[in-house]
């Protein structure tokens, strides 16, 4: 980063620096998935960093099926009405006309998301192109530091959405981590080699050697269900953790909301979680992800 | 004099980035979650982050009631964004039931410069730092509405829908709050203000 001031400079919107200092503001926090203002009100009260507005939550939207796409403006408005922390709502990937559309609504984040359905199957969106910054979902590292060269100012490991199942995100998360710690290890001659493998630009794959992280802020989604899970990613080194399908599809949302954020926060006290894990009655039921057939699995999506 | 022990309080935020800056700054700088971690530190800074969900966890894992009691005694705290709001006796715009540590008496609106498109940087100056501007990172920033006798007003940006301008950053005693993130621009003079600060408090005590 850039650490002289200039002297005249004047306001400037939608900075790199601005739409990455926005997920800074986030770590440590949990950014759930919320249907209705009612929904997004519970999360707020629970703690939410942030809400994800969207029409059906991914447990849904593996039930019935069919095309799913951006949600309808009046549903996130209200949302945005109800509560004052910041709301972020899903586009689909490669549809920047959906994208367009969320950010002239006031949309604090847009997730380019896996969860529903691509509209392009070659390109993802060109998020340099939009004030509004992205958050886009990775299962390596390659895949992230394509996204962050296509302008995405925050990567979430994708998981696999709507099932309740931490086995995909754990996988993604440690994927993109030992990828990180490898190229720890390369001098400058490898890392040119290790661009062209990792198909992402230079400039990105130097940059992460040099810092050990990526250049934006990483969170962990898809599959988070309990306390216990949500401080394993943090455990595993995410900075934050979206959670879907895990607190709506459970036998008391906001108890279960409250609880995630605590385990969150106290992610290496398992005394703190322990407490945080009581009498949460039901979590969602989950779904087997060795069960899940090739065609479903929203992680395949985006490349 | 030994190098001060500074915490940032770790309860959500951009803490990284502050424990950098601390440490560029000559300070010692260490998360703290927990009262008895309050208990061993010089002083505090509060990150940016959602203050509603840090003021719930100060409360749920009481650390809330110390950490006033700590600014009443005199212990130097510096709040960027939602650390302004955090020390703010007064705000606007929050949740009813959002309640501050409080200390420097002032109106702070939550969000006031707007949602996340509105957000933005601008060169600002910086009463008490040099002739250069800081670099001000505005990020869904709040701004303070009024201030009392006591507090002393050290960075104001012309507003763009007016003749008034916004206050951004202000002393009282030992507090120190600014609406914007110097811990994301790798320039720590505000930083290395609060540090000396602290020096000087630590000096008279």
């Amino acid at each position: 980063m850039s650490t002289t001031p200039t002297t005249a400079d004047q306001p400037q919107i939608g900075t790199a620096r601005v739409k990455r200092g926005m997920a800074e503001q986030l770590k440590g926090g949990v950014i759930m998935d919320v249907v209705n203002a009612e929904q997004a009100k519970i999360a707020e009260d629970a703690g939410a960093v942030a809400v994800m507005a969207l029409e059906r939550v991914p447990a849904d939207i593996r039930k019935d099926g069919g095309v799913a796409r951006m949600s309808d403006p009046n549903m996130i408005e209200e949302i945005i009405e109800a509560v004052s922390i910041p709301v972020m709502a899903k586009s689909r990937i490669g549809h920047f006309v959906e994208a367009q559309v969320l950010q002239s609504l006031g949309v604090d984040y847009i997730d380019e998301s896996e969860v529903l359905t691509p509209a392009d199957e070659v390109n993802h969106s060109d998020k340099w192109a939009f004030t509004t910054p992205f958050v886009c979902g990775a299962t390596n590292l390659g895949e992230a530091l394509r996204r962050i060269a296509e302008g995405a100012a925050m990567i979430r490991s994708k998981g696999e959405a709507g099932t309740g199942n931490v086995v995909e995100a754990v996988r993604h998360l440690r994927q993109i981590k030992n990828e990180i710690a490898k190229l720890r290890g390369f001098d400058n001659n490898e890392l040119f080699a290790a661009a062209k493998e990792l198909r992402a630009p230079y400039e990105l794959v130097k940059e992460v050697a040099e810092l050990g992280k990526l250049p934006v802020v990483l969170f962990s989604a898809g599959g988070v269900a309990t306390p216990a899970d949500a401080a394993l990613m943090r455990q595993l080194g995410a900075e934050g953790v979206f959670v879907g399908s895990g607190i709506f599809k459970s036998g008391d949302p906001a108890k279960r909301a409250a609880a995630i954020v605590k385990a969150t926060t106290f992610f290496d006290d398992p005394k703190v979680i322990a407490d945080a894990s009581r009498n949460l009655g039901e979590a969602m039921v989950g779904i087997n992800c060795d069960t899940l057939p090739e065609t479903e699995r929203y992680a395949n999506r985006g490349w | 004099m030994s190098t001060p022990v500074i915490g940032v309080l770790a309860l959500q935020g951009d803490v990284r980035e502050h424990l950098v800056a601390l440490a560029e700054a000559d300070a010692l700088a260490r998360p703290v979650r927990r009262a008895e971690e309050l208990a061993e530190v010089d002083a505090l800074v509060i990150p940016g982050g959602e203050s509603t969900t840090m003021s719930k966890l100060a409360l749920l894992f009481g650390v809330m009631d110390p950490l006033r009691k700590r600014v009443a005694d005199g212990m130097p705290v510096y709040g960027t964004c939602a650390g302004m709001i955090m020390l703010a006796d007064r705000i606007l715009d929050g949740r009813e039931d959002q309640e501050t540590v409080g200390g420097i008496d002032m109106t702070v609106r939550r969000n006031a410069f707007g949602r996340q498109n509105e957000s933005f940087e601008s060169g600002i100056a910086f009463q008490g730092l040099d002739d250069v501007p800081v670099h001000g990172v505005f990020i869904r920033a709040p701004w303070v509405e009024e201030v009392g006798s006591a507090v002393e007003v050290l960075a104001e940006l012309p507003a763009a829908d007016g003749p008034d301008s916004r206050v951004v950053a202000v002393r009282q005693g030992n507090l120190l709050a600014t609406s914007f993130h110097p811990e994301l621009t790798g320039d720590h003079r505000v930083h290395a203000y609060f540090v000396k600060m602290v020096e000087e408090h630590l000096a008279g005590a």
